[in-house]
Protein backbone atom coordinates (compact mmCIF):
# COMPACT_ATOMS: atom_id res chain seq x y z
CA UNK A 1 0.00 0.00 0.00
CA UNK A 2 2.55 2.25 0.72
CA UNK A 3 4.46 1.29 -1.85
CA UNK A 4 2.12 2.31 -4.17
CA UNK A 5 1.67 5.56 -2.64
CA UNK A 6 5.00 6.08 -2.99
CA UNK A 7 4.54 5.60 -7.15
CA UNK A 8 1.66 7.77 -7.14
CA UNK A 9 3.84 10.25 -5.52
CA UNK A 10 7.05 10.17 -8.09
CA UNK A 11 4.93 10.11 -11.48
CA UNK A 12 2.83 13.70 -10.31
CA UNK A 13 6.45 14.71 -9.54
CA UNK A 14 7.71 13.89 -13.25
CA UNK A 15 4.19 15.89 -14.45
CA UNK A 16 4.97 18.50 -12.48
CA UNK A 17 8.97 18.81 -13.77
CA UNK A 18 7.40 18.54 -17.08
CA UNK A 19 4.90 21.56 -16.70
CA UNK A 20 7.76 23.37 -15.77
CA UNK A 21 10.04 22.39 -18.33
CA UNK A 22 7.05 23.42 -21.01
CA UNK A 23 6.91 26.56 -19.09
CA UNK A 24 10.99 27.05 -19.05
CA UNK A 25 10.73 26.81 -22.82
CA UNK A 26 8.25 29.14 -23.83
CA UNK A 27 9.91 31.62 -21.39
CA UNK A 28 12.75 31.64 -23.21
CA UNK A 29 11.14 31.78 -27.00
CA UNK A 30 9.20 35.14 -25.25
CA UNK A 31 12.53 36.41 -24.57
CA UNK A 32 14.13 35.95 -27.92
CA UNK A 33 11.11 37.10 -29.71
CA UNK A 34 11.47 39.99 -27.60
CA UNK A 35 14.85 40.77 -28.13
CA UNK A 36 14.24 40.67 -31.56
CA UNK A 37 11.33 42.98 -31.23
CA UNK A 38 13.94 45.15 -29.54
CA UNK A 39 16.42 45.25 -32.13
CA UNK A 40 13.62 45.65 -34.86
CA UNK A 41 12.94 49.34 -32.36
CA UNK A 42 15.77 50.78 -32.61
CA UNK A 43 16.51 50.24 -36.24
CA UNK A 44 13.04 51.87 -36.51
CA UNK A 45 14.36 54.71 -34.18
CA UNK A 46 17.35 55.28 -35.72
CA UNK A 47 15.80 55.41 -39.11
CA UNK A 48 12.97 57.79 -38.39
CA UNK A 49 15.73 60.02 -36.44
CA UNK A 50 17.84 60.56 -39.74
CA UNK A 51 14.97 61.28 -41.42
CA UNK A 52 13.52 64.47 -42.74
CA UNK A 53 12.21 65.76 -39.70
CA UNK A 54 10.38 68.99 -40.84
CA UNK A 55 9.01 70.47 -44.41
CA UNK A 56 12.50 72.37 -44.66
CA UNK A 57 14.11 68.70 -44.85
CA UNK A 58 12.15 67.68 -46.92
CA UNK A 59 12.37 70.49 -49.38
CA UNK A 60 16.20 69.93 -48.79
CA UNK A 61 15.94 66.52 -49.73
CA UNK A 62 13.76 67.20 -52.92
CA UNK A 63 15.99 69.56 -53.93
CA UNK A 64 19.26 67.10 -53.73
CA UNK A 65 17.03 64.73 -55.88
CA UNK A 66 16.22 67.14 -58.26
CA UNK A 67 19.35 67.93 -58.76
CA UNK A 68 21.24 64.75 -59.13
CA UNK A 69 18.07 64.17 -61.36
CA UNK A 70 19.12 66.82 -63.46
CA UNK A 71 23.14 66.00 -63.49
CA UNK A 72 22.02 62.42 -64.65
CA UNK A 73 19.91 64.07 -67.53
CA UNK A 74 23.22 65.94 -68.29
CA UNK A 75 25.47 62.79 -68.35
CA UNK A 76 22.45 61.21 -70.43
CA UNK A 77 22.65 64.47 -72.78
CA UNK A 78 26.88 64.08 -73.00
CA UNK A 79 26.63 60.49 -73.45
CA UNK A 80 24.08 60.68 -76.52
CA UNK A 81 26.06 63.80 -77.98
CA UNK A 82 28.86 61.35 -78.09
CA UNK A 83 27.14 58.63 -79.46
CA UNK A 84 25.72 60.92 -82.12
CA UNK A 85 29.99 61.79 -83.24
CA UNK A 86 31.08 58.41 -82.87
CA UNK A 87 27.82 57.26 -85.25
CA UNK A 88 29.30 60.39 -87.48
CA UNK A 89 32.83 59.27 -87.40
CA UNK A 90 31.49 55.41 -88.39
CA UNK A 91 29.68 56.97 -91.59
CA UNK A 92 32.52 58.81 -92.60
CA UNK A 93 34.52 55.79 -92.16
CA UNK A 94 32.25 53.51 -94.07
CA UNK A 95 32.18 56.32 -97.05
CA UNK A 96 35.71 56.16 -96.84
CA UNK A 97 36.00 52.72 -97.28
CA UNK A 98 33.33 52.78 -99.90
CA UNK A 99 36.10 55.29 -101.77
CA UNK A 100 39.14 53.57 -101.07
CA UNK A 101 37.70 50.28 -102.51
CA UNK A 102 36.99 52.11 -105.53
CA UNK A 103 40.03 53.34 -105.90
CA UNK A 104 41.84 50.16 -105.61
CA UNK A 105 39.64 48.71 -107.71
CA UNK A 106 40.46 51.91 -110.71
CA UNK A 107 43.85 51.39 -109.90
CA UNK A 108 44.25 47.86 -110.35
CA UNK A 109 42.49 48.62 -113.49
CA UNK A 110 44.75 51.11 -114.79
CA UNK A 111 48.25 49.14 -113.02
CA UNK A 112 46.86 46.20 -115.11
CA UNK A 113 46.17 47.99 -118.63
CA UNK A 114 49.81 49.98 -117.83
CA UNK A 115 51.88 46.42 -117.39
CA UNK A 116 49.93 44.57 -120.24
CA UNK A 117 50.78 47.69 -122.70
CA UNK A 118 54.31 47.90 -121.90
CA UNK A 119 54.67 43.81 -121.21
CA UNK A 120 55.70 43.61 -124.97
CA UNK A 121 58.09 45.23 -127.92
CA UNK A 122 56.25 43.32 -130.66
CA UNK A 123 53.80 45.62 -132.40
CA UNK A 124 51.52 43.06 -133.19
CA UNK A 125 51.37 42.49 -129.60
CA UNK A 126 50.88 45.85 -128.66
CA UNK A 127 47.82 46.36 -130.56
CA UNK A 128 46.06 43.55 -129.41
CA UNK A 129 46.64 44.65 -126.01
CA UNK A 130 44.95 47.75 -127.08
CA UNK A 131 41.99 45.53 -128.50
CA UNK A 132 41.82 43.38 -125.41
CA UNK A 133 41.95 46.90 -122.93
CA UNK A 134 39.03 48.74 -125.16
CA UNK A 135 37.30 45.79 -124.95
CA UNK A 136 37.34 44.32 -121.57
CA UNK A 137 38.30 47.13 -119.01
CA UNK A 138 36.26 50.11 -121.09
CA UNK A 139 33.65 48.08 -122.99
CA UNK A 140 33.47 48.53 -126.72
CA UNK A 141 31.49 46.83 -128.79
CA UNK A 142 32.80 48.21 -131.98
CA UNK A 143 36.14 50.31 -132.18
CA UNK A 144 38.90 51.05 -134.40
CA UNK A 145 42.96 51.46 -133.92
CA UNK A 146 44.56 53.91 -136.23
CA UNK A 147 48.12 54.72 -136.70
CA UNK A 148 49.58 57.96 -138.73
CA UNK A 149 52.22 58.62 -140.34
CA UNK A 150 53.87 61.48 -139.68
CA UNK A 151 55.02 63.08 -142.88
CA UNK A 152 51.20 62.63 -144.76
CA UNK A 153 48.99 62.83 -141.25
CA UNK A 154 46.89 60.23 -142.73
CA UNK A 155 45.53 58.02 -139.87
CA UNK A 156 45.47 54.27 -141.51
CA UNK A 157 43.27 51.65 -139.33
CA UNK A 158 45.22 48.53 -138.32
CA UNK A 159 43.07 46.81 -135.93
CA UNK A 160 39.35 47.17 -135.49
CA UNK A 161 37.06 44.98 -133.43
CA UNK A 162 33.27 44.58 -134.49
CA UNK A 163 33.72 45.33 -138.04
CA UNK A 164 35.86 44.66 -140.86
CA UNK A 165 39.23 46.61 -140.41
CA UNK A 166 39.09 47.61 -144.28
CA UNK A 167 35.77 48.90 -143.71
CA UNK A 168 37.17 51.64 -141.44
CA UNK A 169 38.08 55.28 -143.11
CA UNK A 170 41.42 56.56 -143.93
CA UNK A 171 41.69 59.57 -141.66
CA UNK A 172 43.36 62.85 -141.92
CA UNK A 173 44.82 64.88 -138.85
CA UNK A 174 43.32 68.04 -138.06
CA UNK A 175 40.12 67.08 -139.94
CA UNK A 176 36.70 66.09 -138.18
CA UNK A 177 35.99 64.72 -135.19
CA UNK A 178 38.86 62.41 -134.89
CA UNK A 179 41.24 64.50 -136.65
CA UNK A 180 40.69 67.41 -134.38
CA UNK A 181 40.81 65.50 -131.23
CA UNK A 182 43.96 63.99 -132.02
CA UNK A 183 45.60 67.31 -133.46
CA UNK A 184 44.68 69.11 -130.41
CA UNK A 185 45.14 65.87 -127.85
CA UNK A 186 42.38 66.01 -126.06
CA UNK A 187 39.76 62.99 -125.63
CA UNK A 188 36.89 63.84 -127.84
CA UNK A 189 33.42 62.30 -126.53
CA UNK A 190 30.84 62.87 -128.87
CA UNK A 191 26.86 62.34 -128.36
CA UNK A 192 26.45 58.87 -126.96
CA UNK A 193 22.84 58.21 -128.42
CA UNK A 194 24.23 58.39 -131.80
CA UNK A 195 26.06 55.18 -131.05
CA UNK A 196 24.95 52.04 -132.73
CA UNK A 197 26.08 51.40 -135.86
CA UNK A 198 29.78 50.42 -137.20
CA UNK A 199 31.66 52.65 -139.68
CA UNK A 200 30.94 50.17 -142.87
CA UNK A 201 27.52 51.45 -142.58
CA UNK A 202 27.77 54.87 -141.68
CA UNK A 203 28.29 54.98 -138.23
CA UNK A 204 29.43 57.85 -136.21
CA UNK A 205 32.28 57.85 -133.79
CA UNK A 206 31.08 58.31 -130.09
CA UNK A 207 35.01 58.82 -128.33
CA UNK A 208 38.04 59.46 -130.25
CA UNK A 209 41.26 58.75 -127.68
CA UNK A 210 43.99 60.34 -129.42
CA UNK A 211 47.44 58.41 -128.93
CA UNK A 212 50.38 61.23 -128.97
CA UNK A 213 54.01 60.88 -127.51
CA UNK A 214 54.64 64.24 -126.26
CA UNK A 215 53.78 66.28 -129.33
CA UNK A 216 53.55 64.10 -131.98
CA UNK A 217 50.81 62.28 -133.16
CA UNK A 218 50.93 58.18 -133.25
CA UNK A 219 47.66 57.35 -134.16
CA UNK A 220 44.25 56.83 -132.25
CA UNK A 221 41.17 54.38 -130.81
CA UNK A 222 37.85 55.08 -132.24
CA UNK A 223 34.87 53.93 -130.35
CA UNK A 224 31.93 53.67 -132.51
CA UNK A 225 29.67 51.61 -129.89
CA UNK A 226 29.85 50.51 -126.42
CA UNK A 227 28.20 46.61 -124.93
CA UNK A 228 24.61 46.93 -124.76
CA UNK A 229 25.67 46.79 -120.64
CA UNK A 230 27.64 49.38 -121.26
CA UNK A 231 25.34 52.74 -120.71
CA UNK A 232 27.65 55.42 -120.39
CA UNK A 233 31.61 56.79 -119.08
CA UNK A 234 32.65 56.78 -115.78
CA UNK A 235 35.67 58.21 -113.87
CA UNK A 236 37.87 55.12 -114.75
CA UNK A 237 36.99 55.46 -118.11
CA UNK A 238 38.15 58.77 -117.91
CA UNK A 239 41.01 57.47 -116.10
CA UNK A 240 41.77 55.08 -118.61
CA UNK A 241 41.34 57.00 -121.29
CA UNK A 242 44.10 59.26 -120.51
CA UNK A 243 46.26 56.40 -119.75
CA UNK A 244 45.45 54.94 -123.68
CA UNK A 245 46.01 58.49 -124.67
CA UNK A 246 49.62 58.23 -123.54
CA UNK A 247 51.14 54.43 -122.61
CA UNK A 248 49.13 53.05 -125.87
CA UNK A 249 51.01 55.98 -128.13
CA UNK A 250 54.38 55.13 -126.36
CA UNK A 251 53.97 51.04 -126.23
CA UNK A 252 53.24 51.52 -130.15
CA UNK A 253 56.11 53.96 -130.81
CA UNK A 254 58.58 52.03 -129.07
CA UNK A 255 57.31 48.67 -131.20
CA UNK A 256 57.58 50.73 -134.29
CA UNK A 257 61.50 51.88 -133.21
CA UNK A 258 62.30 48.37 -132.05
CA UNK A 259 60.93 46.89 -135.26
CA UNK A 260 62.81 49.58 -137.29
CA UNK A 261 65.64 48.80 -135.23
CA UNK A 262 65.68 44.87 -135.74
CA UNK A 263 66.00 45.67 -139.17
CA UNK A 264 68.62 48.22 -139.39
CA UNK A 265 70.46 45.36 -137.15
CA UNK A 266 69.79 42.54 -139.61
CA UNK A 267 70.73 44.48 -142.68
CA UNK A 268 74.09 45.81 -140.88
CA UNK A 269 75.08 42.16 -140.20
CA UNK A 270 74.24 41.37 -143.83
CA UNK A 271 76.58 43.38 -144.67
CA UNK A 272 78.96 42.57 -142.11
CA UNK A 273 78.32 38.92 -143.78
CA UNK A 274 78.86 39.77 -146.73
CA UNK A 275 82.18 41.16 -145.76
CA UNK A 276 83.74 38.30 -143.93
CA UNK A 277 82.90 35.67 -146.07
CA UNK B 1 41.12 26.99 -96.13
CA UNK B 2 44.85 26.05 -96.53
CA UNK B 3 44.70 24.15 -99.99
CA UNK B 4 41.41 25.31 -101.78
CA UNK B 5 42.03 26.55 -105.31
CA UNK B 6 39.85 28.68 -107.47
CA UNK B 7 40.26 28.40 -111.88
CA UNK B 8 40.63 31.04 -114.47
CA UNK B 9 39.76 30.41 -117.55
CA UNK B 10 40.03 33.41 -119.95
CA UNK B 11 41.87 33.62 -123.12
CA UNK B 12 42.79 37.56 -122.30
CA UNK B 13 46.30 37.99 -120.24
CA UNK B 14 44.87 41.64 -119.65
CA UNK B 15 40.94 39.83 -118.17
CA UNK B 16 43.60 37.25 -116.18
CA UNK B 17 45.62 39.68 -114.96
CA UNK B 18 42.82 41.36 -113.51
CA UNK B 19 40.98 38.50 -111.49
CA UNK B 20 44.14 37.43 -110.87
CA UNK B 21 44.56 40.88 -108.67
CA UNK B 22 40.91 40.68 -108.02
CA UNK B 23 40.80 37.37 -105.95
CA UNK B 24 44.11 37.19 -104.26
CA UNK B 25 42.48 39.18 -101.60
CA UNK B 26 40.76 36.08 -100.81
CA UNK B 27 43.12 34.49 -98.40
CA UNK B 28 44.42 30.82 -98.51
CA UNK B 29 43.29 30.65 -102.33
CA UNK B 30 45.85 29.35 -104.79
CA UNK B 31 44.33 31.08 -108.27
CA UNK B 32 45.32 29.09 -111.32
CA UNK B 33 44.94 30.33 -114.87
CA UNK B 34 43.80 28.67 -118.13
CA UNK B 35 44.34 30.27 -121.52
CA UNK B 36 40.90 28.45 -123.23
CA UNK B 37 38.35 26.32 -122.69
CA UNK B 38 40.60 22.95 -123.44
CA UNK B 39 43.55 24.06 -121.12
CA UNK B 40 40.46 24.68 -118.49
CA UNK B 41 39.16 21.29 -119.09
CA UNK B 42 42.08 20.03 -118.31
CA UNK B 43 43.12 21.34 -115.31
CA UNK B 44 39.53 21.29 -114.07
CA UNK B 45 39.92 17.31 -114.41
CA UNK B 46 43.15 16.82 -113.19
CA UNK B 47 42.97 18.76 -110.17
CA UNK B 48 40.33 19.78 -107.50
CA UNK B 49 38.75 23.15 -107.87
CA UNK B 50 36.39 25.18 -105.48
CA UNK B 51 35.08 27.47 -107.94
CA UNK B 52 35.86 28.45 -111.63
CA UNK B 53 35.37 31.42 -113.74
CA UNK B 54 35.07 31.38 -117.35
CA UNK B 55 34.70 33.19 -120.11
CA UNK B 56 32.23 32.19 -123.21
CA UNK B 57 34.38 33.30 -126.37
CA UNK B 58 37.53 31.39 -126.15
CA UNK B 59 39.45 29.85 -129.03
CA UNK B 60 39.55 25.87 -129.15
CA UNK B 61 36.45 25.46 -126.67
CA UNK B 62 34.35 28.32 -125.74
CA UNK B 63 32.99 28.73 -122.25
CA UNK B 64 29.57 27.06 -122.69
CA UNK B 65 31.12 24.08 -124.02
CA UNK B 66 32.99 23.97 -121.01
CA UNK B 67 30.34 24.10 -118.50
CA UNK B 68 28.26 21.83 -120.04
CA UNK B 69 31.33 19.06 -120.22
CA UNK B 70 31.68 20.07 -116.32
CA UNK B 71 28.39 19.92 -115.38
CA UNK B 72 28.29 16.18 -116.97
CA UNK B 73 31.32 14.96 -115.36
CA UNK B 74 29.66 13.76 -111.89
CA UNK B 75 32.50 14.66 -110.05
CA UNK B 76 32.52 18.00 -110.77
CA UNK B 77 29.04 18.47 -110.84
CA UNK B 78 28.84 20.46 -107.68
CA UNK B 79 31.80 22.88 -108.83
CA UNK B 80 30.41 26.71 -108.34
CA UNK B 81 31.02 28.49 -111.95
CA UNK B 82 30.71 32.16 -112.63
CA UNK B 83 30.44 33.18 -116.21
CA UNK B 84 32.70 36.29 -117.20
CA UNK B 85 31.80 37.57 -120.39
CA UNK B 86 31.17 40.70 -123.04
CA UNK B 87 27.68 39.38 -123.68
CA UNK B 88 25.16 41.22 -122.21
CA UNK B 89 21.89 40.04 -123.47
CA UNK B 90 19.19 37.94 -121.32
CA UNK B 91 19.16 35.08 -123.33
CA UNK B 92 23.25 34.83 -123.10
CA UNK B 93 22.67 35.16 -119.18
CA UNK B 94 19.58 32.47 -119.31
CA UNK B 95 21.45 30.00 -121.72
CA UNK B 96 24.97 30.23 -119.61
CA UNK B 97 22.61 29.66 -116.69
CA UNK B 98 20.64 26.79 -118.15
CA UNK B 99 24.01 25.20 -119.01
CA UNK B 100 24.74 25.01 -114.97
CA UNK B 101 26.55 28.47 -114.53
CA UNK B 102 26.18 29.58 -110.56
CA UNK B 103 26.36 33.30 -112.21
CA UNK B 104 26.82 35.62 -114.82
CA UNK B 105 28.98 38.89 -114.96
CA UNK B 106 29.14 41.54 -117.61
CA UNK B 107 32.09 43.30 -118.84
CA UNK B 108 33.57 45.77 -117.94
CA UNK B 109 33.87 44.17 -114.71
CA UNK B 110 35.07 45.58 -110.95
CA UNK B 111 37.68 44.03 -108.89
CA UNK B 112 35.35 44.61 -105.80
CA UNK B 113 32.20 43.12 -107.65
CA UNK B 114 34.74 39.51 -108.30
CA UNK B 115 35.52 39.40 -104.99
CA UNK B 116 31.87 39.74 -103.47
CA UNK B 117 30.93 37.01 -106.23
CA UNK B 118 33.39 34.89 -104.71
CA UNK B 119 32.95 34.90 -101.31
CA UNK B 120 29.11 34.46 -101.69
CA UNK B 121 29.88 31.09 -104.23
CA UNK B 122 32.58 29.92 -101.77
CA UNK B 123 30.02 30.56 -98.93
CA UNK B 124 32.50 32.82 -97.52
CA UNK B 125 31.83 35.21 -94.10
CA UNK B 126 33.02 38.45 -95.18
Amino acid sequence: MSETNENDGRERGEAVLAIFQRGAEFTRQILDENSRLRLELNDVQQRHFHAAQSDDDWEKLRQELISKIEELQNQNLTMLEQLRLIQGENQDFAERYVEVEEENNNLANLYVASYQLHSTLDSGEVVKVILEIVINLIGAEIFCVYVAEEETGIMTPVAAEGDDVAACPLLQIGEGFVGESVESGTVAIGDPSTQGRPPSKGGEPVVSIPLRVDDRPVGAIVIYKLLQQKDGFSPLDNELFTLLAGHAATAIFASRLYAQSERKLSTIQGFIDLLTN
Amino acid sequence: MAGQRILIVEDSPTMRQLLVFALKRLKGFEIVEAQDGMDGLRKVTSDHFDLAFVDINMPVMDGLKLISLIRGEPSLAAMPICVITTEGAQEDRERAISLGANEYLTKPIQANKVLSVAKSLLKLDN
